[in-house]
């Protein structure tokens, strides 16, 4: 056996960052190993013992892209387990926070990080130079979003407003209605990115992974729900570790999810495909004039779901926007009990689990946490082995610079998916 | 003339604060044209050699191997600029500091051996010398701007160092405190996010750290009255700059 070691970058070489090991053997990839090293922050061990108002916070900081899935999702979950339910306009301004980072995590991805690599530049900035209205248009997109976020949550990275069973204050109509005139810009701005994106050009590839969304009826999901799969599952939040392990591989500190002992795909691509006939009448129109039909399984065409999926945030955000009612209160009162409670939400990568067990006190005993990347990590990789394996021929550094798109299609956590330093093919 | 050039490095952190970067959105496009990005990889595959005028670093030192690595950081930097509560006090992974880290790593991988971590969670101040620090869990985006003006301008940023109190005041917010009996660290934290929390009617709870002296034992009695346990004490002392030692201090002894 032979190792080659090929350099994509000429940069002093560091630990961390990712890297990917392909191992071929007769010219065919028999594995690929995605390494995605992120040093481990215990974050599930040292939830023990908090108070069950501190989980949205204290999540939040796993990941700065994307705060209000992990803030929702441990909302849910605690609520879940304190026997409280949002309904009316607490639960509309949860999703409509929501929203706004929907639309920023996906003007970024789009812009600054996926489309450069269909138009041959090695970041959005650069790309600005030949692209400069595009990307400006993704910018003020992305601003949009945050506008969003922070009218909502006080801040965009890491929310302020956000607690366990509503919020610590509330927006009353008046202040909402600026933020309604820029959300009618950004409709036509989102309409205009799908139709950008829809252009490119897409190699010719379809992946077969079983698919998992959350599943809210009657809209598409984003801030709740119970979980669906395109092997026709149907399960509460509560019975995803019946159907999700996670066990641990030597090569990433991100555990790696199965559904039902099968690798999966959760994310714009599974979302869609499970639940297109639930956009709303403006996303479904941009759809259909992109070319996409009901379910979209090539993953170079995630970044025109991701533009669609703007269009629904920005036209649901107005939706909700028109019916809110401010409510007599910022947030339902709990009281915390024994339990343990399981809640899902929709971050722009994909399904996020949370599970939290409380003592009589209210405090943690026990945090479970299944991230987007973790459960996307197995689909990757295969996609990985089939798309490198017909491309084994090109340069050292084509090849890298192609796997590398392969793993951002799937948009997982920014620090990954920009770039690899390492890309070590083990033939034999 | 050659532009001057801007490095962004990440260590063990969320990545929301090096994201603050591309939140700048209406002054992005304008500040690639006054610097070179020459490496920042959450943003861009092209990365050059250093030396590099003025390194962003997010992030806390907790593997052997970014102990090695922050040096080489500084070694290529003339500037080095620690972004956020990671980088400046070791972050909510400090956590770890006053904990077991074997245990912690049993108790969430099943297979702790192939990992690589150590005992601590430390800010990068304690292994390299560092230039300036930013404050904040996330940091602020104006002050991530009036930084890196200052530093290409060669002048030291104008940031205060004063407490959340007195952006809360110069707002014209009423304290939560006195008002609404709500427990709130603006007293004893560091200034530079514009009173956030109290602007939604939520008490301060520290994410940018301590205030430069901070009169804690002050605070203590009236946090008790507001209602807060000496465990609630301890808590919201050990979050996002847990291992500041002006929050240290109060937490050590109260937490469980």
């Amino acid at each position: 056996m032979t190792a080659r070691r090929l350099v994509v970058n000429a940069i002093a070489r560091v630990e961390g960052e990712g890297a990917l090991r392909l191992h071929v053997e007769d010219g065919r990839v028999a594995a690929a190993e995605l390494n995605i090293y992120e040093p481990p922050r215990f974050f599930e061990a040292l939830l023990r013992g908090r108070a069950w108002t501190e989980p949205p916070d204290i999540t939040s900081r796993i990941c700065g892209i994307c705060p209000v899935a992990y803030q929702t999702s441990a909302c849910n979950a605690l609520e879940a387990a304190c026997g409280a339910v949002l309904d009316g306009p607490l639960a509309d301004l949860r999703r409509l926070v929501y929203c706004g980072e929907w639309i920023s995590s996906h003007a970024l991805h789009i812009h600054l990080l996926h489309a450069p690599d269909f138009l041959g530049f090695p970041d959005g900035i650069t790309m600005a130079g030949r692209y400069r209205e595009a990307v400006e248009r993704g910018l003020a997109l992305k601003k949009t979003g945050n506008a969003l976020m922070e009218l909502l949550g006080g801040r965009a990275i890491h929310p302020v407003n956000v607690r366990v069973g509503g919020f610590y204050s509330v927006p009353d109509r008046a202040a909402l209605a600026p933020m309604r005139e820029r959300l009618l810009g950004a409709l036509d701005q989102a309409r205009a990115v799908v139709r950008w994106v829809s252009g490119f050009d897409f190699p010719d590839f379809e992946s077969g992974h079983d698919l998992l969304s959350a599943a809210d009826p009657g809209r598409y999901p984003i801030d709740r729900g119970s979980v669906v799969t395109s092997t026709g599952k149907a399960f509460p939040a509560a019975e995803f570790p019946d159907h999700v392990i996670e066990r641990q591989v030597p090569h990433s500190t991100a555990l790696h999810a199965s559904l039902d002992g099968r690798r999966y795909l959760t994310g714009p691509l599974a979302r869609y495909s499970l639940n297109s006939a639930l956009l709303g009448p403006v996303a479904r129109e941009a759809a259909a004039e992109a070319g996409l039909g009901p379910e979209c399984r090539n993953p170079f065409r995630s970044i025109v779901v991701r533009a669609v999926e703007v269009v629904y945030a920005v036209e649901e955000a107005l939706r909700l926007i028109d019916g809110y009612e401010p409510p007599d209160r910022p947030a339902v009162e709990i009281t915390p009990r024994a339990g343990t409670g399981h809640g899902v939400s929709e971050a722009p990568r994909g399904l996020l689990y949370h599970r939290y067990t409380l003592d009589e006190a209210g405090l943690v005993t026990e945090a479970t946490i299944v991230p987007p990347t973790s459960q996307n990590q197995a689909a990757i990789e295969d996609d990985l082995c089939r798309l490198a394996g017909a491309r084994l021929g090109l340069g050292d550094d084509e090849l890298a610079l192609f796997c590398e798109r392969v793993i951002r299609n799937h948009d997982p956590c920014i620090s990954c998916a920009t770039h690899f330093l390492d890309l070590t093919v083990v033939r034999r | 003339m050659s532009l001057p050039t801007l490095a962004v490095w990440k260590f063990a952190s969320c990545d929301g604060c090096q994201l603050t970067l591309l939140d700048c959105e209406d002054e992005l496009l304008t500040l690639a044209g006054r610097v070179r990005i020459a490496s920042f990889t959450e943003a861009s595959s092209e990365v050059l050699p250093g030396p590099y005028d003025v390194s962003l670093v997010e992030g806390s030192i907790t593997t052997p191997a970014d102990e090695q690595r922050i040096r080489q950081v500084r070694e290529q930097s003339r500037v080095v600029v620690t972004i956020g509560a990671c980088a400046t006090s070791g972050g909510i992974q400090a956590l770890r500091n006053f904990g077991d880290v074997a245990e912690f790593a049993a108790s969430v991988y099943a297979s702790p051996e192939y990992l690589s971590t150590l005992d601590t969670s430390t800010p990068i101040s304690a292994h390299v010398p560092v230039d300036f620090e930013l404050r904040g869990c996330p940091i602020d985006r104006g002050q991530l701007l009036e930084t890196l003006g200052a530093f290409l301008a060669g002048r030291k940023p104008d940031l205060p160092d004063s407490s959340v109190c007195t952006e809360c005041k110069r707002r014209g917010l009423t304290c939560v405190m006195v008002a609404d009996g709500t427990p709130c660290l603006g007293p004893v934290t560091h200034a530079g996010c514009g009173a956030l929390c109290p602007a939604c009617r939520r008490g301060c709870f520290g994410c940018f750290g301590p205030v430069t002296a901070p009169n804690t034992a002050a605070l203590l009695p009236i946090l008790r009255t507001c209602g807060m346990t000496e465990d609630a004490v301890g808590r919201v002392f050990s979050t996002f700059n847990a291992a500041a030692p002006d929050f240290a201090a109060v937490a050590e002894g109260r937490r469980r």
